[in-house]
């Protein structure tokens, strides 16, 4: 295809053609990057809990008056929901994976350190991984008798009486990597408190964190052997068969409220339910994205059909001229779309550089990585593809222009 | 004139219908997602108490030991319990109020209501006046109330209807926590976002059903709820175990009247640290800031980041589609050389076709306005049942009104003036000789 007569034509509209590159400029620069963060979000959205999420449900409930013996309370109540059918196991926690809450500890590896190595969420419950569903890579799990009440440690670590405090934990694979590469994690001891220094006795594949919002530091979590008692931030953890899970919860409610009525449900949910409202917000992002995307693509590539219009119907006496001179119609066919092509193509160019540029000014402001430069060519070749689907209706109108044309009087 | 080019432009854009409502479309598209957005961030940066919140300042200082604090770091966001009751004590500012959030069960008398949770406000007394709280029945409590350790309670209008039918209830009893409290007050339509006074309880649509003097609440015990930072040995407190002496988890907000009393204030905060080190309590040098509400939220980052980068998008949207219509525009216009050139020949001044061709644009960007205007009244419903915490807050105000009617006007003007300048550079003799 000769190049030089479709540029020629291209300077005699050099306003309109550069407003169309600008505007496919644009399109490509914006939907490179808006892709881009769609692919992050559902990478975070996927991101990994280490439990064994179909098959649990959370109920927490507030007492209305103070309760005597939380711990007592929590002991009774545990055994009550072991007795619903369908359970499987139970256990209290403090919190759950993307639970939107959480309890968090800054650690040091010794305790003359003066800044903390890394902050980590701290899970306190018994059973917990068990119940959960969190496997187990290395050593074990807690063991019932390792576990002490929550006030004994808080009195403990304020009298500084460290007979009272834990001694052991059990931490996820991705903080010992990342606390000890390379090493063995068993057996090494890491410091919530000065005082409160524990022996790690067990590693666990994943558990993630209450709060996991930055995918990096997302599964840095550790079980300490203390009890929370009943109380209204804490929760029940129930494992049960995931096709039987409303029908035990409802089951576990009731037996819950019978055998203390003095008490409000404030939460009752599957984990699936827990898991969708973290992510909700990052769903939605994903979608607003998804919808500035489809619309910018349908705005451009209207805009090509419209101006390609234009410029066949301008140049209908010269298409019947080129005709009447022996060009095919695949000819025409073929100029329109070469023309469309070269046109898409500069927009192209200048798209890539304002990605990027765009890409260097999100990564400044909002912690986004670097645009992979995987995006830029997928960008350009959907670009290239809806110039030419846009362009292929006028072009064929140009096309079907007759020769005869050239004779007639414009 | 003006109707005859009205009359022109109608017929004009009648000739081509599809292309017409693409470019309405288009900018009614872009101008309806950037209102959306620019609404909701808008809403989202407000100042919580316009007028006020300049002489509301947030005290900072820095108790922590060694660890984890670098010189040159930021104080921790909250205060000790002890120093709160200094600072409050110390009464350096014309107005001053400790507090902290929490959560009390509330026992309706009658049993037609099952008992329920609600979110409360510990806090003293200066914090109704301080923070302009109106009132619809009855006040806050005083300063001798706080010490007095009374069992008072500041109730929202909300509850108050749910407990009294919307009656005047000051002076009936309320049962919560298993403790009786009398209602001295039922707030008006108070509830200032954002939450500017306590964040970590949560940024927007945020409001305390209950307030109870602070003396009152921790001597009975009740329910801690916000975030609770620990150093050294401190824990963050366990069921009705408040956190330890080592952690910050109380906000204090003071009113400083002038530029010269917050100086003061700042010089005030400073020798308090001194004084603490000499006396053992604090280990580190004097670290203290002095925010007011505004410079408080900006450093806290109260926005969320998926509201600007959303704010963002859209107006790179509605630049797409302005060089859209613009194009398309301009195309059209070309095209009808031939009928300018006529117009020119025949006396019309350059001016007369430019003036045609801008309204031509205009009435193009006008509809365009109109549709940008009702898709982001559309926008801003389907905020609204997001289920965001602030979707309850986006309304479009007066000033948003104004704002969509300047853009649209604006972006149709932006469209409009290129293409009609450009159309109208045609030379009357030429165009004419080619046919």
């Amino acid at each position: 295809m000769e190049v030089r007569p479709i540029l020629s034509t291209l300077r005699r509209h050099k306003t309109t053609s550069w407003l169309l590159i600008l505007e496919i400029a644009l399109t490509c620069a914006i939907v490179c990057n808006a892709v881009f963060m769609i692919g992050h979000r559902l990478q975070h959205m996927h991101m990994t809990s280490g439990i064994d999420e179909h098959s649990l449900v959370q109920i927490q409930l507030a007492e209305i008056a103070p309760t005597p013996d939380i711990y007592a309370r929590a002991r009774e109540d545990l055994a009550v929901l072991r007795q619903v059918p369908g359970v499987q196991a139970v256990a209290l926690t403090n919190q759950l994976p993307m639970e939107g809450r959480s309890a968090n500890s800054n650690l040091k590896l010794d305790p003359a350190q003066h800044e903390r190595t890394l902050t980590a969420t701290s899970y306190f419950g018994e059973d917990l991984p068990q119940t959960m569903g969190a496997r187990l890579v290395a050593g074990r799990y807690l063991a019932p008798e390792e576990f002490m009440n929550a006030d004994v440690v808080v009195k403990g670590l304020a009298n500084g009486d460290t007979k009272g405090l834990p001694a052991v934990t059990v931490i996820t694979q991705a903080l010992a990597d990342r606390l000890w590469p390379g090493q063995n994690p068993l057996g090494k001891t890491i410091y919530v408190t000065d005082q409160l220094g524990v022996r790690v006795v067990g590693v666990l594949a994943d558990l993630a964190r209450g709060t996991p919002y930055d995918d990096a530091t997302a599964h840095y979590s550790f079980i300490l052997p203390i009890f929370m008692g009943a109380g209204k931030d804490w929760s029940y953890v129930i494992r049960t068969r995931p096709q039987e899970r409303e029908i035990v919860l409802k089951a576990a409610v009731a037996a819950l409220k019978k055998a203390d009525p003095k008490r409000v449900v404030t939460k009752q949910q599957t984990y699936d339910e827990l898991r969708e409202k973290f992510f909700a917000d990052d769903r939605a992002m994903a979608g607003i994205l998804a919808g500035v995307i489809a619309a910018l693509l349908t705005v451009t590539a209207l805009g090509i059909v419209g101006l390609a219009s234009f410029w066949v119907a301008q140049r209908r006496r010269t298409i019947g001229v080129r005709r009447a001179l022996g060009a095919t119609r695949g000819d025409i066919l073929r100029y329109f779309q070469t023309e469309n092509f070269l046109l898409v193509s500069l927009g192209i160019v200048l798209g890539m550089m304002l990605a990027y540029g765009i890409n260097v000014f999100l990564m400044a402001h909002y912690e986004l990585p670097r645009l992979p430069g995987l995006y830029l060519p997928a960008g350009a070749l959907a670009l290239w593809a809806i110039g030419q689907l846009a362009v292929l209706g006028p072009a064929l109108r140009a096309s079907h222009v007759p020769p005869v044309v050239a004779t007639r009087s414009a | 004139m003006f109707g005859y080019y009205f009359e022109l432009a109608l017929r004009m854009l009648r000739r081509n219908k599809a292309l017409t409502a693409l470019m309405v479309l288009a900018i009614a598209l872009g101008i309806g997602t950037s209102m959306t957005t620019l609404t909701v961030l808008h809403v989202l940066t407000r100042d919580p108490l316009p007028g006020r919140s300049g002489t509301l300042y947030y005290p900072q200082i820095d108790p922590r030991d060694n660890s984890g604090a670098m010189p040159g770091k930021e104080p921790p966001e909250q205060l000790t319990l002890i120093d709160g009751f200094n600072l409050l004590h110390a009464k350096r500012a014309d107005r001053q109020a400790l507090m902290t959030g929490g959560t009390v069960p509330v026992q309706p008398d009658f049993a037609a209501i099952d008992p329920f949770y609600v979110e409360a406000r510990y806090t003293t007394a200066d914090f109704f006046p301080m923070f302009a709280a109106s009132f619809r029945y009855g006040r806050g409590w005083d300063a001798a109330d706080d010490e007095a350790k009374a069992r008072d309670v500041v109730i929202s209008s909300d509850l108050n209807a749910r407990l009294f039918g919307g009656a005047n209830s000051v002076g009936r009893t309320l049962r919560m926590a298993d403790s009786l409290f009398r209602v001295v007050g039922v707030l008006g339509n108070w509830a200032p976002n954002p939450h500017f006074y306590d964040l970590d309880t949560g940024y927007y649509g945020h409001a305390e059903q209950v307030f109870i003097p602070l003396q009152s609440a921790l001597d009975l015990h009740l329910q801690h709820e916000g975030s609770s930072d620990c150093w050294g040995n401190g824990t963050g407190g366990v069921g009705r175990i408040y956190p330890s002496p080592s952690c910050v988890w109380l906000q204090f907000w003071v009113r400083l009247d002038t530029p010269a009393k917050a100086a003061d204030y700042q010089e005030f905060l400073i020798h308090y640290s001194a004084q603490q080190q000499a006396l053992g309590r604090f280990v580190k040098a004097p670290n203290v800031r002095l925010r007011n509400v505004m410079q408080w939220l900006a450093y806290q980052q109260v926005v969320p980041d998926d509201v600007r980068l959303q704010t963002g998008l859209a107006f790179g949207f509605l630049l797409v589609c302005l060089v859209n219509t613009v194009g398309l525009m301009l195309a059209k216009f070309l095209r009808r050389g031939t009928e300018f050139s006529v117009r020119r020949a025949l006396g019309a001044s350059r001016r007369a076709l430019f003036a045609q061709l801008l309204i031509e644009s205009g009435v193009v960007g006008l509809a365009g306005g109109v549709g940008g205007l009702l898709l982001a009244l559309t926008g801003l419903w389907i905020v609204r049942h997001r289920p965001s915490d602030y979707a309850s807050l986006a309304h479009l105000d007066p000033a948003m009104l104004m704002t969509t009617f300047l853009l649209a006007l604006g972006a149709s003007l932006l469209a409009g003036l290129l293409p009609a300048w450009r159309a109208c550079q045609v030379a009357p003799a030429l165009q004419l000789k080619s046919h």
